[in-house]
């Protein structure tokens, strides 16, 4: 069944606040690979003018992939995540993440549209600091596949 | 860091290959809590239709990203960053893994000081991220 057009301008509640933390950075860091001591050595990343450690350019997917579950959670919509493929992803950084950050998530439904039986679903996540200070925003198209698709 | 005065439209930046092994994936699923067994589990990843066990688009573009902060030298000097998920990368249950390699140009010299670089990520000769770009700020 198609989805319901009418949750397009739809936003939801802040998510529950996510601690940024120097193990998790590095976690992330390592698997995927960044080597980069900015992402391991608070004096490292001092000396290149941050807070604090910062984590890799898309280390915000934790946070807004957290936020998704609203959707999924959300019986109104009526959303079959097993269907759901991921179809494209970007992030606009207004500053680094940096350790220490407690980052909310505001899940933002921008667009639905149907296309040869499948279902796209354009979700914009604006992360921000429990102080309001913008940090990223991240967009993403959802492919839920038809049934006969 | 690279300066904006060092850089020209069409400069390629150094290729990357990456290797992604299943234990790769594992690692990934843990650090980014994207648990979905089709990039685990080779028996759920064949129910569904799959090859089998695939890798997390989000894991291909995380490390193809490296191609643009190692040659920046700064991860935080990332401000845009978008790719299309294309095919499928799948990941086969040996050592070896799956080969994809990476490479980037760069192809705008915004007014801001930050550059646009074009990515291309392919396995076995085929795109696996469509229309992947980053914008970067560079050194003044």
């Amino acid at each position: 069944m198609p989805l319901d057009q009418s949750f397009v301008g739809r936003s939801y509640p802040p998510s529950p606040p996510y601690e940024v933390g120097r193990e998790k950075i590095r976690e992330f860091a390592d698997a995927v690979g960044a080597t980069s001591p900015l992402h391991r050595d608070p004096e490292a990343a001092r000396a290149a003018g941050y807070r604090d450690v910062i984590a890799p350019p898309t280390f915000a997917i934790i946070v807004s992939l957290k936020a998704n579950d609203v959707l999924v959670e959300d019986p109104d919509l009526g959303l079959d995540y097993t269907r759901v493929v991921h179809g494209d992803q970007a992030f606009a950084h207004h500053r680094p993440i940096v350790a220490g950050d407690r980052l909310t998530c505001v899940l933002h439904v921008d667009g639905i549209t149907s296309r040869m039986g499948n279902d796209m679903l354009a979700l914009r996540a604006e992360v921000s600091t429990e102080d309001g200070e913008a940090v990223t925003t991240g967009t993403c198209t959802l492919v839920v596949r038809g049934e006969g698709a | 860091m690279i300066r904006a005065s060092e850089v020209s439209v069409g400069d390629e930046l150094p290729p990357l290959s990456l290797r992604i092994t299943r234990a790769d994936l594992v690692r990934y699923a843990g650090a980014s809590g994207d648990f979905n067994p089709i990039h685990w589990n080779e028996r759920f990843a064949r129910e569904v239709g799959l090859p089998g066990v695939i890798a997390h688009g989000m894991l291909t573009m995380g490390m193809a990203v490296r191609i643009v902060t190692e040659w920046v030298g700064d991860p935080g000097a990332v401000v845009q960053y978008g790719v299309r998920f294309g095919r499928p990368v799948p990941v086969p249950d040996d050592d070896k893994g799956a080969l994809v390699e990476v490479t980037a140009k760069v192809t705008k010299l915004l007014d801001d000081g930050t550059v646009k670089v074009n990515v291309t990520a392919s396995f076995e000769g085929k795109s696996v991220l469509g229309g992947a770009s980053a914008i970067v700020r560079l050194g003044a």
